[in-house]
C-alpha cells in the first residue's frame, strides 16, 4: 500500500530511451472495499488537472466507491494523480446543490427548474428585444465542461443570440498556449505527444511545476530520469519546486523577465551555431528579424535583467544546444506572466531553429491548466471560432453559417471576440446585463477580487451560476442551477497531446441536479432559437448527437474528429486528427514540417506581439507562408507593475499538488483537505530574516489592491519573491461567514493586478508588487503549508511531514 | 533647404502624440489594456522625438524661418465613458496618422539629402507608428459595437 499524500508520485518504474513506459496500476477504493466487490467499472478520465489520465470509476449499488487507472491507456499506463484518487469523494458531499435557487431580496431560496429557467428566459427575452440586445449577454465558462457542452453553448451564443461576449476561465489558464501555437504554426493544436518523454534526451520546463500540476506526466519524466541514459533537465521557475530540485540547471529568474531570458538563450544558440540552418531556410519565416532582436540580449545583460548568474544562463544554452531530441513544456510561469505570448513563442522558436519538432522526442507541450481547456478552444466557447477557424476569414465564417443554417451576420464576426476581463468590464459599466457563469468561480479566481465582487453584486446585473456547490460566486447570483458532474453525465474531452477520452455516466446526479448539456439544451428550447428555415437551431438532444454535430463542424479542420466514435473511445483514448486519412489518429503534428500557415487554412492572420494590434489579411498573404512556421521576436519590456519603495517584493501565485483551482471539489475530499488545509505565504530565508519573520508566524501581504493573511513558510522561493497559493477562498474560511460579510483576507487574488497579455489577454497573476508585515508569532506552530512540493521546508527543519495516514492508503501495482 | 521644417513638424507631432497617449491612458485607467499600452506607446513616441533631435538641430542651421501654419492642433483633452474612450482613441489615431505621413515625407527628403543615418531613424520610426495605428484600429473596432449600439 502507498500513502499517496505522503508520496504523490508513488513508486518509480525506471525505463530507458525508446522503451515503453512500464505499466503501474494505481487505485483507491473507499470504505474497505476491494476490487472483488465492484459491480461496474465505468470508463472515464481525470477532470482535476489537464493531463487526461484515463481511469475507470468503480461502482457498487449505484454509488461511486473509487477509481482505478487504465493500464492500457496511452497517457497514464495505469497511473492516477492523488487528486483523482481521493477527489471523487466530493461528488457525495452533503452540501451538493440539489435544487435550483433563485434570489428573493438578499436571500437565495430553493425552487423548481421551471421557475429558475423561467426567470432566466424572461430576462433573456427582455434583453434580446431591441437593437444591440445581443450585447447585453455575457457567458463565462470553464475548462471543466465536456466537449458536447461547449459546442452546444458556442452555437447558442454565436448563432442563437449572436454575441461575441463568450469566454472561459481558460482565458486564465490556457489562452496563451492557443495564441502562441496559432502565432508560430498557423493554428492551435499541440505538436507533440506524451510519448516524447520516452524518446527525448533533454527536457526543458518553462514556468511549469509539472510535479504538482500534472503528476502523472512528472512520473513519466522521473522514470526516465531514474533509468539508463536519462534526459538532461532544465527548469525555469522562481521557486524551488520539485522540478527545480530535480533539474540539472535551475534558473530561478526574477518574475516577469521570461522574454529577456529567452531572447538571451536564442542569441546564445544562434551565436554558437546550435541551430539547423537547412531547417530554418526550408521551414521558417523571420529568422533575420529574430537574429536582429535577440542580438541585443548578450548574457551579461540578461543576467542583469533576470537577476541570474551569467554562467547558469550559458549552461542552460549548452543544455539546449547539445540536445538532439529536446522536449519543452510551458505553463503558467510563462502564460500568467509578463509578455506571455512573446515568451511562449520564443520557446517555439528554440524548437523551430533547431528543427526539433514533429519527430519522436522532439516535442513541444504548450500545456493547459485544466482538463477540458483544449475542447473549449476547439469548440469556441472561449472566444475562438469553432473548429479552429479564423474569425477574420470570411469563408470560414460562411462555412459555419451554412453548417448552422443561419445568416452570416448573425455570427458576431465583425470584431474580435470579447475576452473575459473585458466581459467583466462591460458588466461593470452596465452594458452587459446578463452574465451566465458555468463551472467556474471568478469570485476567487479572477484578479483584484474586491472589484470582481463589486461587479457580481451589482443589482442591475443578472447573474446565473451553474455549479455543483454554492461557491463564492454562486452566493452572489440571481439564479443558481445545480449541475451534475464527472461520473454523473456522459461526454468527451481532450488532453494536451490531443488524446480524446470518453467519460461515461456511472451514477445518477444528486437531487434534481442536471448535466450541463441538458441545461443548455433546455435554455435553447425555451428561447426557441431557430435556423433560417424556421427549424430549431439546436438539432441534437443528448451527448452522442451533440458529438455527431461537432464532428461535422470539425470536418476538414486540424482537429478533425470524424473518425472517432463513442464506441471506439470506450476502448481507449484516440488522438485527433482522426479521419479517413488517419483512421487511428495522429501521434504528432508537423512530422512532414508542413505547418498550418496557409492563408486559407490558418486560424489567425497574426498580431503584433508587443501591442496585440491585429495584422491584416493582405499583409499575411503577402508573406506567402507556404507551409512555413513563423519565428516571432520582440524586445523585453518590464511588467506593468514592478516593485517600488512602498511595495518592494514581487508576488507570484500558484498551486499545490493537493488542490485544484478554488477547491470546489478537492476542498471536500478529506485526504486532500488534511494535506493542505489552509493558505500560507512563502518567503525566502533572506527576506524572512530582514522582516523578522520565522516559520509559522502570521504575516500580512499587502498590494495596492488588498491584503491577505497567512502563516509564513520559510523555504526555497527566490529572494525578493513571495508566493501565495490561489486555491483558498471563503466558503470554508475559519470565520465561517458568507462572502461579502467576512474579512476578505484569504484569497491570493485580493492582491493581484488587473492587467493582461496584449495578445492572449491572459491575466498577469505572476507579477505584482507587494509588501509583507509580521502580525503575530507562530507560538511554535509551523505553517500549514505542505512539506511536499514547492512549499517543502529546508532539510532538517524538524517540521512534521505531510502524510495521509491509513485513510490515504492506496494501491500501486506494477504489471 | 526646408527639410528642417518637416523634421520640426514630425518632432513636435511625436512629442504631442506622446503626451496625448499619456493623457488618454491616464484618463482611462479603468481600461487596463488601454492604460498600459498607451503608457508604452507614449514612451515610444518620446523616443522617436529624441532620435529626431540631432537631425532637427543639424538641418536647422540651413533652414530659413519657420513658415506659418506649420503645426496642427489635433488634441484638446480627454473624455470619459465608453463613447469618450472611442473618441479619445480616434484623436490618437488622427495624430498617429499625421506622424505616419510625416515619416513618409521626411523619409523621401532623407533620400534626397543622401542622409542614410536619418533614413534609418525613419525606417524604424515609421514601422512603430504603423503598429500604433493598427493597435488603435484594433482597439476601436473592439469597442465600437458595444459603445455605439449596446451601451445606453
Amino acid at each position: 500500500m502507498v500513502d499517496r499524500i505522503a508520496d504523490p508520485w508513488g513508486p518509480r518504474t525506471p525505463y530507458g530511451p525508446g522503451e515503453r513506459w512500464p505499466v503501474r496500476v494505481d487505485s483507491f477504493l473507499a470504505d474497505g472495499h476491494t476490487e472483488a466487490d465492484v459491480q461496474r467499472w465505468v470508463p472515464s478520465a481525470s477532470i482535476l488537472h489537464s493531463n487526461g489520465d484515463a481511469m475507470d470509476i468503480a461502482v457498487i449499488d449505484d454509488r461511486i466507491v473509487g477509481v482505478r487507472g487504465r493500464a492500457g491507456d496511452r497517457i497514464n499506463h495505469g497511473r492516477v494523480d492523488p487528486k483523482d484518487l481521493y477527489g471523487w469523494q466530493a461528488n457525495h458531499s452533503p452540501d451538493r446543490l440539489r435544487r435550483p435557487l433563485v434570489r428573493e431580496g438578499d436571500r437565495l431560496v430553493e425552487t423548481d427548474w421551471d421557475t429558475a429557467m423561467g426567470r432566466i428566459v424572461a430576462r433573456s427575452k427582455e434583453l434580446l428585444d431591441g437593437p444591440g440586445g445581443w450585447g447585453h449577454f455575457g457567458f463565462y465558462t470553464s475548462g471543466q465542461l465536456f466537449l458536447e457542452e461547449y459546442y452546444t453553448l458556442s452555437v447558442i451564443g454565436k448563432a442563437g443570440i449572436g454575441t461575441p461576449h463568450m469566454d472561459g476561465n481558460t482565458r486564465l489558464c490556457t489562452a496563451t498556449a492557443a495564441t502562441a501555437l496559432k502565432a508560430s504554426f498557423g493554428t492551435d493544436g499541440q505538436p507533440g505527444s506524451y510519448t516524447d518523454v520516452d524518446h527525448c534526451d533533454a527536457i526543458a520546463l518553462w514556468g511549469h511545476n509539472v510535479a504538482e500540476t500534472q503528476t502523472v506526466l512528472w512520473m513519466r519524466m522521473l522514470d526516465r530520469r531514474r533509468g539508463p541514459n536519462p534526459p538532461a533537465m532544465l527548469a525555469v521557475d522562481p521557486r524551488a519546486t520539485p522540478v527545480a530540485r530535480e533539474a540539472d540547471v535551475h534558473l530561478a529568474l526574477r518574475n516577469g523577465t521570461n522574454l529577456a531570458l529567452l531572447n538571451g538563450l536564442l542569441r546564445e544558440l544562434i551565436q554558437h551555431g546550435w541551430y539547423d540552418e537547412k531547417y530554418v531556410t526550408a521551414h521558417t519565416l523571420g529568422f533575420d528579424e529574430l537574429c536582429r532582436v535577440v542580438e541585443d540580449y548578450p548574457v551579461a545583460k540578461v543576467a542583469e535583467i533576470c537577476d541570474l548568474p551569467a554562467r547558469d544562463i550559458e549552461r542552460a544554452a549548452e543544455l539546449l544546444g547539445h540536445s538532439d531530441r529536446l522536449l519543452s513544456t510551458v505553463l503558467q510561469g510563462f502564460y500568467q506572466s509578463n509578455q506571455a505570448t512573446a515568451a511562449s513563442c520564443q520557446v517555439n522558436n528554440v524548437h523551430l531553429i533547431r528543427g526539433m519538432i514533429g519527430r519522436p522526442g522532439a516535442g513541444i507541450y504548450q500545456m493547459n491548466g485544466q482538463p477540458t481547456a483544449q475542447n473549449n478552444r476547439e469548440c469556441g466557447a472561449d472566444g475562438d471560432l469553432p473548429g479552429l477557424r479564423n474569425w477574420a476569414n470570411e469563408e470560414h465564417v460562411a462555412e459555419l453559417a451554412r453548417l448552422w443554417n443561419v445568416k452570416v451576420d448573425t455570427i458576431p464576426h465583425w470584431s474580435p471576440p470579447t475576452h473575459a476581463m473585458q466581459i467583466f468590464r462591460y458588466a461593470e459599466q452596465g452594458s452587459v446585463k446578463l452574465l451566465w457563469i458555468s463551472a467556474t468561480n471568478p469570485a476567487v479566481s479572477l484578479p483584484d477580487l474586491a472589484r470582481v465582487r463589486r461587479i457580481l453584486a451589482r443589482p442591475e446585473l443578472f447573474v446565473v451560476v451553474q455549479d455543483l456547490f454554492l461557491t463564492e460566486t454562486a452566493e452572489l447570483a440571481d439564479v443558481v442551477l445545480p449541475a451534475a458532474t464527472w461520473g454523473e453525465k456522459t461526454g468527451t474531452f481532450t488532453s494536451v497531446d490531443r488524446t480524446v477520452h470518453i467519460s461515461d455516466k456511472a451514477v445518477e446526479p444528486p437531487g434534481e441536479a442536471r448535466p450541463d448539456l441538458d441545461i443548455f439544451l433546455d435554455y435553447a428550447r425555451r428561447m426557441d432559437f431557430r435556423d433560417a428555415d424556421g427549424a430549431p437551431l439546436i438539432k441534437w438532444t443528448g451527448p452522442e448527437s451533440a458529438f455527431a454535430a461537432w464532428q461535422e463542424c470539425s470536418r476538414g479542420r486540424p482537429c478533425d474528429y470524424t473518425g472517432i466514435t463513442y464506441e471506439r473511445l470506450r476502448a481507449g483514448g484516440i488522438q485527433w486528427p482522426c479521419d479517413d486519412e488517419h483512421p487511428d489518429g495522429t501521434e504528432r503534428l508537423y512530422s512532414d514540417s508542413m505547418f498550418n500557415t496557409d492563408p486559407d487554412y490558418c486560424e489567425s492572420y497574426g498580431h503584433d506581439l508587443a501591442t496585440g494590434a491585429e495584422l491584416l489579411p493582405e499583409e499575411y498573404r503577402a508573406k506567402q507562408p507556404g507551409g512555413r512556421a513563423f519565428l516571432h521576436a520582440v524586445p523585453y519590456q518590464p511588467s506593468p507593475e514592478v516593485p517600488s519603495e512602498e511595495y518592494p517584493l514581487l508576488l507570484t501565485t500558484g498551486r499545490t499538488v493537493y488542490q485544484f483551482h478554488t477547491r470546489t471539489k478537492t476542498g471536500r475530499a478529506t485526504q486532500l483537505v488534511h494535506a493542505a488545509p489552509e493558505s500560507w505565504v512563502e518567503l525566502s530565508p533572506t527576506d524572512a530574516e530582514r522582516l523578522g519573520v520565522g516559520e509559522g508566524d502570521l504575516v500580512r501581504v499587502e498590494s495596492p489592491r488588498g491584503a491577505v493573511r497567512g502563516r509564513a513558510r520559510i523555504c526555497g522561493v527566490r529572494p525578493g519573491v513571495v508566493f501565495v497559493p490561489f486555491h483558498y477562498g471563503y466558503w470554508d474560511a475559519a470565520d465561517g461567514v458568507a462572502p461579502g460579510q467576512g474579512r476578505h483576507d484569504r484569497a491570493a487574488n485580493e492582491l493581484t493586478i488587473t492587467a493582461w497579455d496584449p495578445v492572449s489577454k491572459q491575466p498577469i497573476f505572476k507579477v505584482a508588487a507587494v509588501r509583507v508585515v509580521k502580525e503575530a508569532d507562530s507560538a511554535g506552530r509551523p505553517s500549514p503549508a505542505p512539506t511536499v512540493g514547492g512549499s517543502a521546508p529546508p532539510e532538517g527543519s524538524g517540521i512534521p511531514a505531510t502524510v495521509g495516514g491509513p485513510a490515504a492508503e492506496s494501491s500501486s501495482r506494477e504489471a | 533647404m526646408q527639410l528642417a521644417h518637416y523634421l520640426g513638424l514630425l518632432h513636435r507631432a511625436q512629442q504631442r502624440l506622446g503626451d496625448a497617449f499619456g493623457q488618454v491612458g491616464a484618463a482611462h485607467r479603468e481600461e487596463p489594456d488601454v492604460f498600459h499600452t498607451c503608457e508604452k506607446l507614449a514612451a515610444q513616441c518620446r523616443g522617436h522625438a529624441e532620435k529626431l533631435d540631432p537631425f532637427a538641430r543639424r538641418y536647422a542651421e540651413q533652414a530659413p524661418t519657420e513658415p506659418d501654419r506649420l503645426h496642427s492642433e489635433l488634441f484638446s483633452g480627454t473624455r470619459t465613458g465608453p463613447l469618450g474612450l472611442l473618441r479619445d482613441l480616434q484623436d490618437l489615431y488622427l495624430m498617429a496618422a499625421e506622424c505616419d505621413i510625416c515619416w513618409t515625407v521626411v523619409g523621401q527628403a532623407a533620400y534626397g539629402a543622401r542622409d542614410e543615418e536619418l533614413l534609418s531613424v525613419v525606417r524604424s520610426g515609421e514601422q512603430e507608428t504603423a503598429i500604433q495605428l493598427k493597435w488603435l484600429r484594433t482597439r476601436m473596432k473592439q469597442a465600437a459595437p458595444q459603445a455605439l449600439v449596446v451601451a445606453e
